[in-house]
């Protein structure tokens, strides 16, 4: 990453909120470089313990979908209900299923 | 990406970050991909997650053989979704597999080559329509059973993909069962064939589980590093526990002669497996080892243009961006 005088890269961080879960999005911030979007990651994002680790990742690193593109990308699951274990009925009397 | 920053020739350093590493997994604590792990660990991850990896891949060929002849329309979606799953967890397996230092490539190679294994039930021909109710019942049963304990194994990623996994397998043994259950209410010839398919699939998925015990090789280091928190005999003797009862239900007899419920324990007691097939099985000399890797292979090579065309336009996309 490099930054011009006063046009700070932005970088997007992440943080793992317990042992063992996913690191989640909780927002961005602006630094020169990496070891600074840690601290400021740091001191902007965790005062109050919300994490045990750290992601901090360049924002132009970022592809995102378009959300205009919402319909044609996530439309085509809803139909498909078959796919969740809720839709077979489990006979009475049948156990551990 | 991921890296171990420690002199790995320092054989002080090397004691002390082990003795660190083990305090930790004793202390259920997850190891993710930057922190410094024993080699002997690493390997022992990658070889199982690869091996959990390449069967989901293999193991969408049985139940694809049955993909154009499914009885009805309902039918022939909910396998093309089961079979697509399977395809979704073999990419979450290798993505975890990656974060321990191997290529993608190196993986597949590995299950090109035969160096790799994969679990030996899918070496079983798929022979009726009953045999994709059976597998969804007993095999995807079995491996959830093998597999929710993985949820909370030690490696951060490996459990967070066995966590998602776990999720979406419960509908491929509901779908299965459902088919067990049309099949056991339908004609006399129906029942005859559930009944056919949980004959020769019983004895395979109680092998899923692995050799007993006394005869596990990795079984007591994994335990200790918790990757594993169940026996093979413990996973199978409940699995055992809670698959009879249902085909009660469905009516059908359990293949085994030996089979009998001890109220004082309150387990069932039943027969040995053929271990003479499953070690053959994984030699290779199973009914389907050949037709399976042949398969894969020519799916591999017939993908090779697929690949090249995407490399292709994104080169082209560079130079014309440039």
């Amino acid at each position: 990453m490099t930054s011009q005088r006063g046009n700070w890269p932005l970088w997007e961080v992440f943080l793992r909120s317990r042992n063992g879960m996913h690191h989640q999005h909780v927002g961005s911030l602006h630094a020169v470089d990496a070891e600074m979007a840690l601290e400021n990651a740091r001191d902007v994002y965790t005062r109050r313990g919300e994490g045990v680790s750290i992601w901090a990742v360049p924002s132009v690193a970022i592809v995102a979908s378009d959300p205009a593109d919402k319909e044609s990308l996530f439309t085509p699951a809803l139909d498909k209900i078959y796919r969740h274990p809720t839709f077979y009925e489990i006979p009475d009397g049948v156990a551990n299923i | 990406m991921y890296s171990q920053a420690l002199d790995e020739h320092d054989d002080g350093l090397r004691e002390a970050a082990n003795s660190r590493f083990e305090e930790r997994v004793a202390a259920e604590e997850k190891i993710e991909p930057n922190d410094w792990m024993p080699d002997a660990y690493r390997k022992t991850l990658i070889r199982q997650i690869s091996q959990h990896a390449h069967s989901e891949i293999i193991g969408m060929q049985p139940e694809g053989n049955w993909l154009t002849r499914a009885p009805s329309l309902r039918r022939k979606a909910i396998l093309l979704a089961k079979v697509q799953d399977e395809a979704g967890h073999g990419l979450y397996l290798y993505a975890a597999a990656e974060t321990l230092g191997i290529s993608r490539e190196e993986l597949v190679d590995q299950l090109l080559s035969g160096t790799a294994k994969y679990s030996s039930i899918f070496n079983y021909p798929t022979l009726t329509w009953a045999d994709i109710g059976a597998i969804g019942w007993l095999v995807d049963g079995a491996a959830i059973m093998n597999q929710i304990p993985l949820g909370r194994c030690s490696y951060g990623p490996y459990a967070r993909a066995m966590v998602r996994i776990c999720k979406e397998e419960s509908f491929h043994q509901r779908q299965g069962f459902d088919i067990m259950v049309a099949l056991a209410n339908g004609t006399p010839q129906q029942k005859a064939t559930a009944q056919d398919a949980f004959n020769r699939w019983w004895w395979p998925s109680l092998m899923m589980f692995g050799p007993h015990d006394t005869d596990s090789l990795h079984s007591e280091q994994s335990m200790r590093w918790r990757i594993k928190r169940f026996s093979n005999d413990e996973l199978r003797q409940r699995f055992v526990d809670v698959t009879v009862p249902q085909a009660e239900f469905l009516g059908l007899r359990v293949p085994d002669e030996e089979l009998r419920y001890d109220e004082p324990t309150g387990h069932y007691v039943f027969g040995e497996p053929d271990w003479d097939e499953f070690e053959a099985v994984l030699r290779g000399q199973g009914p389907c080892n050949a037709q399976r890797m042949a398969h894969r292979r020519r799916a591999h090579d017939d993908g090779a243009w697929v690949r090249e065309a995407a490399e292709a336009h994104a080169a082209k996309r560079n130079s014309s961006a440039a």
